[in-house]
């Protein structure tokens, strides 16, 4: 095959070499602080380094021109979690051993996880020759992401899991829906709005004597807001309808350019909040916690306070992994991981694991700029809006920036649902960057 | 739309400042607020998360520290109990720490900075953190003889090194087991301290050092090296001893023990009155010498000043401002003087040190936890109290007390003991306090004892000979035989 002489991906090799190399340190560090209690096998560790090299020769084929960047710094981040979800096991083993109860490892289903999103990386990689097919399926995509979201509300399949009924349960495995819909939703906006941006954005009739878009171009954007809004009435997921607007209105604001939209969606947005505050007591209490946490610090903020406490014991160099009481928090390998990487690393470790996203990010606005087709260039963005909106609002909620609202961290958190459409994420990143790529090249060829 | 994306970009990146701008408030500026929160554990944690070190007395570990396995990852473990729990005191979750425990903490819990360097080598070696060790001077054997000896009555023992002033014994009793309050259980803890608190016998009560009682007779010796020391009176000065004396000022007169003269003469020698005990004789002598003196005397004995072995130790008292007749009474150890048995030991160990009291002490030193001494108690001389001289007849005197007097309980053979009694007035309904101090030498060794059983310990005929005396006798076949 030509594509192995057009590009080499050299440098995704070395980056991945010393992606395998810091995490295989992080994880002898957790390790060597733990006394070797239940160290992760070799096995583990070798199914690691395959997945990740049959990854990169599959990208080397299917994908040859894509940016490779991308792939290296989403594994470093899939696999500091890892570490971190097993120094917490291990922290559970010792308790548990304490008071002779159960435990459960959630290490090895997330190393499971990380394994099955690697095949999907491929396989999206596969199916997906070109991202412009991906257009054809725009009202596909928004069927499957409402249904998607809605799946949870079904009475037999739904389950509900700490008050948010976000789940669907077959057998043991539950899953979160709108997980995917995360990457679906995006597919859909991108689509449609590469076809009605023109008429969005000029196309104007008189409202009240002002002039707007026309109900059949703002059609969209206000169901966006009822979507979310539904999804935050009917699954208390606060996070997810916050992600979803946000997402749709700054896709709106790259396709027209009109930054009426940004002040539209922002006002739609302040004025949903005030009705949920008004109505909801979930609303409410997040609220209060959020202003002044301290009083509740024993009930209802006691998570955002232990974690706030171990942001504060890690200081700027952190405790050392595998060291520090992250462990007190709780949900600290999930929605908290971040205020575990905040104690062990320190505000260092944070600033190096934020300014990883912050490149995961930069590389997908920039695969976004390259891009010559609305569509590409649509739904790049809105796969970095995705993924950026989810680090500010988990980050900034854990460390009270804003209210704190449910939503995964992004390749660190433990949760399969999450891990593996982050996985198609990359891929579609991916693609629609060899895609560019090879259109912008002076040789150029149609695929 | 390259210019919304990047309008994106720039929107993206000021997020990314806000979010590092206000971590790094929390992580930097305002961390040390929260970390000193007080629902924040893991203040708490990390002190239990360290192995605090060990105290040791002579070989014998009297509080270390055991990994658990459990969310405090070491707790606190006396080996010894009770019997020990005067000296380490207790290292509690709920109420904090005393004893050793509080006074040496910094050391045992490896903050000091002294420890810094053994700090720094545990961490390159990658070792657990373990703190610092602290050596007693206390002797095992004679602590649990000393306890065992009380056998649960109301009482102290204290036993001093009168050559160092190393503390070899320090008894309280009734005591209580330490382990209650220093496991990892706050609610077994509060429940124990709450029982400790409402227990009659007062068991949390460090009686050597913060329970003062009259003295009685013991404090006679005081009277003669006041005596002795005044250059008025030698040893074989002829006193008056009569059945009862009139105090000056005053409708009431002072009557012997058994109501009658010590002799049949009417008179007696300093050396005779102290081992008979004359209480007419001391108190006529008292008179004679003056407040002033008396209370000069007792003042270089270690009266009137608080003595820290580190823990500080009630101040034992010679009233200011008495009479002839509350001097009378003062100068039998009745009225308002007032003595703990650590001062009681102090007093006697300065007469077996050719009258050089030396600072009394519990640690002897201090050491890192790899056994490295980092500080070593300097032995010091805290006053002359009497010339060499009248140390050497006061001693000789205390001898008579034992083999020609009230104190023939302790008389041991093998061992040169002297001793004096003294069954102190409570000043209340209940039965005297029974007194002895001692020393005793064997083999160019001498150790200094103080005994006190407060009320007799129930006993229906109070004398220090016959209920403290014992406790001594044990002592010293503990200490010599």
């Amino acid at each position: 095959m030509k594509v192995f002489t057009a590009r080499k991906r050299n440098i995704e090799l070395i980056l991945l070499a010393c992606v395998l190399g810091i995490s295989r340190l992080a994880l002898y560090l957790v390790e060597n602080a733990t006394a070797f209690r239940s160290p992760i096998s070799a096995s583990q560790i070798y199914v690691v380094i395959a997945m990740v090299l049959i990854a990169h020769l599959a990208i080397r084929v299917f994908a040859p021109f894509a940016d490779q960047f991308l792939f290296p710094l989403a594994v470093l981040l899939n696999l500091l979690g890892i570490v971190m979800i097993h120094r917490l096991d291990i922290a559970d083993e010792v308790r548990a051993a304490a008071s002779q109860s159960t435990f459960s490892t959630e290490a090895s289903s997330q190393l499971i996880w990380f394994a099955i999103g690697i095949l999907l990386l491929i396989a999206t990689l596969v199916i997906v020759k070109d991202h412009r097919r991906l257009q054809r399926y725009t009202f596909t995509a928004m069927v499957a992401g409402l249904v998607l979201l809605l799946l949870p509300m079904l009475p037999i399949l739904g389950a509900s899991i700490n008050g948010a009924r976000l789940w669907i349960r077959i057998g043991s495995l539950s899953f979160q829906p709108a997980e995917v819909a995360k990457i679906v939703l995006p597919i859909f906006f991108a689509g449609y709005l590469a076809r009605n941006r023109n008429s969005i954005a000029s196309v104007r009739e008189k409202w009240a004597g002002i002039g707007l878009p026309r109900a059949k171009d703002l059609g969209p954007i206000v169901s966006a807001w009822a979507i979310s809004l539904l999804v935050l009435i009917s699954q208390r997921d606060l996070g997810t309808s916050l992600l979803f607007f946000g997402l749709f209105v700054g896709m709106l604001y790259v396709a027209t350019g009109q930054r009426t939209w940004l002040a539209l969606g922002g006002l739609l947005f302040l004025s949903g909040a005030f009705i949920a505050y008004q109505l909801f007591s979930h609303v409410k209490l997040r609220t209060m916690v959020w202003l002044d946490p301290f009083p509740y610090a024993l009930n209802e903020s006691y998570q955002l306070v232990q974690g706030l406490y171990g942001f504060a014991s890690g200081g700027l160099f952190g405790r050392g992994l595998g060291q520090g009481y992250s462990w007190l928090v709780p949900y600290a390998k999930s929605d908290f991981i971040l205020s575990a990487f905040g104690e062990e690393l320190g505000y260092v470790g944070l600033i190096a694991i934020t300014f990883i996203y912050a490149f995961i990010v930069q590389r997908t606005l920039r695969t976004s700029l390259m891009t010559k087709d609305d569509f590409g260039k649509l739904l790049s963005a809105g796969l970095a809006i995705v993924l950026g909106l989810q680090l500010f609002v988990v980050f900034g909620g854990v460390t009270r920036l804003i209210p704190l609202t449910g939503l995964t961290t992004p390749f660190l958190a433990a949760g399969g649902s999450a891990l593996i459409a982050n996985w198609i994420m990359i891929a579609l990143v991916l693609r629609i960057s060899h895609t560019s790529t090879l259109l912008s090249a002076p040789s150029g060829r149609q695929l | 739309m390259n210019h919304q994306i990047r309008r994106i970009s720039a929107l993206m990146t000021f997020g990314l400042l806000a979010l590092l701008l206000n971590i790094g408030y929390t992580q930097i500026f305002n961390a040390d607020s929260l970390r000193l929160r007080q629902d924040n554990t893991r203040l708490l944690l990390e002190e239990y998360g360290r192995q605090r070190g060990t105290v040791l007395a002579g070989n014998l570990v009297v509080a270390q520290s055991l990994k658990t396995g459990g969310t405090l990852a070491y707790e606190r473990n006396y080996p010894q109990g009770e019997a020990f729990e005067p000296v380490t005191g207790f290292y509690s979750l709920v109420y904090g720490a005393t004893g050793i425990e509080r006074l040496y903490s910094a050391i045992l819990s490896g903050s000091d900075d002294r420890l810094a360097v053994d700090r720094l080598q545990q961490l390159l070696a990658g070792k657990e953190q373990r703190g610092g060790v602290v050596q007693l001077t206390i002797h095992p054997e004679l602590q649990k003889t000393a306890y065992s000896a009380l056998n649960g009555r109301t009482g102290a023992a204290v036993v001093i090194d009168p050559a160092t002033g190393e503390i070899l014994a320090l008894v309280s009793s009734p005591s209580f087991d330490p382990n209650d309050l220093s496991n990892n259980s706050p609610d077994q803890i509060s429940n124990a301290y709450e029982a400790l608190l409402s227990d009659a016998n007062r068991p949390m009560d460090n009686r050597p050092l913060t329970t003062s009682l009259p003295p009685g007779s013991t404090f006679k010796l005081v009277v003669a090296a006041a005596a002795l020391e005044s250059g008025m009176f030698t040893e074989e000065s002829l006193l008056p001893a009569p059945a009862s004396l009139k105090l000056p000022l005053s409708n009431s007169r002072m009557h012997n023990w058994q109501n009658g003269p010590c002799t049949s003469s009417g008179k007696i020698t300093l050396r005779q009155a102290l081992a008979v005990s004359c209480n007419t004789t001391f108190a006529w002598l008292g008179m004679k010498l003056g407040a002033d003196a008396l209370r000069e005397q007792a003042q270089k004995f270690g009266f009137n000043t608080s003595i820290s072995v580190p823990m500080n130790s009630s101040t034992s008292v010679f009233p200011a401002d008495i009479d002839g007749a509350q001097t009378a009474l003062c100068a039998i150890g009745q009225f308002e003087v007032r003595a703990t048995a650590l001062q009681m030991a102090m007093v006697v160990s300065a007469l077996a040190n050719d009258g050089k009291l030396m600072q009394p002490h519990l640690v002897s030193k201090v050491l890192t936890s790899d056994l490295e001494v980092i500080e070593q108690t300097q032995l010091s001389v805290k006053s002359q109290v009497v010339s060499s001289a009248t140390a050497k007849i006061l001693s000789s005197m205390m001898k008579t007390v034992v083999n020609a007097g009230t104190a023939y309980t302790v008389k041991i053979a093998g061992v040169e003991v002297g001793a004096k009694t003294g069954t102190a007035d409570s000043g209340t309904d209940e039965s005297a306090h029974a007194w002895m101090v001692a020393n005793a030498t064997k083999g160019g060794r001498t150790i200094s004892i103080a005994v006190v059983v407060e009320n007799g310990g129930g006993a229906p005929e109070v004398s220090g000979n016959k209920i403290a005396g014992p406790i001594i006798a044990k002592i010293i076949r503990q200490a010599f035989l």
